[in-house]
């Protein structure tokens, strides 16, 4: 197949990217949108194998078959609530595979003497370097989120000195590759202090912020892919990588504002590290929650008119999504309104909240995003919070001492009662202090989400 | 700078704006499918993986290095689209709810 025609078809792949993210402005096409992007992919690799010159198919098609089934397999086993890590790896992987272009790359250039041009050379830094920091920071996250790791930020004295330092390892390595040195072991190095630096970043933020790290090394293996286009002249991963660079960069700031902190606060803040422990000592100070039980809730919610719940990475990690929704179904029967608040950071990545509900089938239009549900809160009888902990902490709108304060939260405390499902007092993985439990209109039932909600449901059918 | 870098520039701006243009709307509702969607999409280093591993005369470090690339650039592409595809099976249009 001639360039001309490859670029061409290329072309075409391009186009079902773009569509593919069209599609997406709505829930009706977005999954033709995606099954038209993987057709568009699949164009690609094939008019990438048909391309002159190639060789070595034994190789490519063992390892096609190798990442197909680690692919497939890992895509089709994952739990929905385990998305998040499975995203993160999946980015990770991608990452890895720039960075490894890379180096074969600077290997293949840099036995002819200086022919290796500062165009090349940069590309070749900057693949090297993002990819590896999106591969080790990926699979970071993935620990995290899969709790292999603790969820807590990391910290040690003069960690930011210790980051900053290997970044400027990588970094001088990068500069000595442009200023002319040759030989792998600098790509190599390079691309051992990018990995470095890749674990030592993620390691200090903590389980709640992962949705904003997430989204960001979705964006640097986006760019990661636009340099590896660059060091290829392939226009069709210039284009791609663009777009997956320009959406995780959007997302992240989105992110970023609604929980009205700085990127930089995000990323450097090692947030709730500091308040570690304010939980119990809070207790200690005189303040006193409620208990309630199953069935107590159930009578509430029963002979209420008006019930919200309010999902958080509880309601996830006790898989709880189709309870609710059941619950939600036995209370709709009674005449009950049902609705849905979901705080644009609950979980543990953008959207996450929706996702699951859909997965239970939760009808769209009794989800209500923060905007919405806010002003139906006053009217409100019940609101339930499931799993959720600092996306409803009112400190964020009158404590300025509060490290979340000016972070827009669901207003539940406006709401006639509130019950909080949570399996213990401790603060979330923010670890914040909450007021909120100790109001006198709150009760808490300590127990997991899904229990709970399987508890309430058998009594609502006795009532 | 070559004509080919600027020209290549030129796409990369374009191709920034365009992506910014078309994820802004993206309802929240659909921002885990966007980035799991967006993850299938940079499997497209898949591309570059594949030449790298299949350049002629390639040694063998290119070869073994070559190779796994188009290891993790396959993993990231088939399983990028089959987690989207999974996500977005979840959206499937339903009937409106009965009101009460």
């Amino acid at each position: 197949m001639s360039r001309t025609t490859t670029d061409l078809l290329y072309l075409v792949t391009i186009v079902t990217f773009i569509l593919a993210l069209r599609f997406l402005s709505s829930p009706k096409r977005a999954r033709q949108g995606n099954l038209l992007g993987a057709a568009g992919m699949a164009l690609a690799i094939a008019v990438t194998l048909l391309q002159e010159g190639l060789e070595n198919f034994v190789w490519i098609g063992i390892a096609m078959a190798i990442g197909a089934v680690i692919g497939v397999v890992g895509a089709r086993s994952v739990k929905m609530t385990a998305m998040p890590q499975m995203v993160a790896l999946f980015n990770g992987v991608g990452g890895g595979a720039v960075a490894l272009i890379a180096l074969a790359e600077f290997h293949n250039l840099t036995p002819l003497p200086g022919e290796l041009s500062a165009e090349e050379s940069i590309t070749i830094l900057l693949s090297a370097l993002i990819g590896s920091i999106s591969f080790s920071g990926s699979l970071v996250a993935f620990a995290k989120l899969q709790e292999l790791l603790s969820g807590r930020p990391i910290v040690y004295p003069g960690q930011q000195f210790v980051n900053a330092g290997v970044l400027l390892t990588a970094l001088v390595l990068g500069g000595l590759i442009v200023a002319g040195a040759e030989g792998d072991l600098f790509v190599v190095a390079l691309i051992v202090a990018a990995l470095a630096f890749g674990v030592l970043f993620v390691l200090p933020i903590g389980g709640a912020d992962m949705p904003v790290v997430i989204s960001l090394l979705n964006a640097f293996t986006g760019v990661a892919a636009s340099a590896a286009g660059f060091l290829l002249h392939n226009d069709v991963l210039i284009v791609a990588g663009a777009l997956v660079g320009a959406s995780g960069t959007l997302l992240t700031l989105m992110m970023g504002r609604a929980m009205n902190r700085s990127i930089g606060n995000v990323l450097f803040g090692a947030f709730g590290s500091v308040q570690a422990g304010a939980g119990p000592a809070a207790l200690e100070d005189g303040r006193s929650v409620r208990a309630t039980t199953a069935e107590d809730l159930a009578i509430m919610l029963g002979y209420a008119r008006k019930v919200v719940f309010v999902p958080g990475y509880g309601l996830a990690v006790a898989q709880a999504q189709h309870d609710v929704r059941a619950v939600a179904e036995q209370l709709e029967a009674k005449g009950v309104d049902v609705l849905y608040g979901i705080h644009p950071v609950a979980g543990r990545m953008p959207g996450h909240m929706n996702v699951l509900l859909a997965e239970a089938n939760v009808p769209y239009d009794q989800l209500k995003e923060m905007d919405e549900i806010n002003p139906e809160l006053p009217q409100t009888d019940v609101v339930v919070v499931l799993g959720a902990n600092d996306v409803v902490n009112p400190a964020a709108r009158s404590d300025p001492g509060s490290p979340i304060y000016g972070m827009p939260i669901i207003d539940v405390d406006r709401a006639a009662t509130v019950v909080v499902v949570k399996r213990s007092l401790s603060p979330g993985f923010a670890g914040i202090d909450n007021p909120l439990f100790y109001e006198p209109k709150t009760s808490m039932l300590f127990a997991d989400a899904k229990k709970a909600l399987e508890d309430v449901g058998a009594a609502l059918k006795t009532l | 700078m070559n004509e080919t870098l600027v020209f290549e520039l030129t796409i990369l701006v374009l191709a920034i704006f365009l992506g910014i243009e078309v994820i802004s709307k993206v309802p929240t509702m659909l921002h885990t499918p966007l980035m799991s969607g967006t993850n299938a999409i940079h499997g497209i280093v898949l591309v570059g993986a594949i030449l790298v591993a299949g350049r002629a005369g390639a040694d063998t470090l290119t070869l073994v290095v070559g190779f796994f690339a188009v290891v993790l650039g396959t993993a990231n592409v088939v399983g990028g689209f089959v987690v989207t595809d999974r996500m977005l099976e979840m959206f499937k249009q339903r009937r409106p709810r009965k009101t009460e």
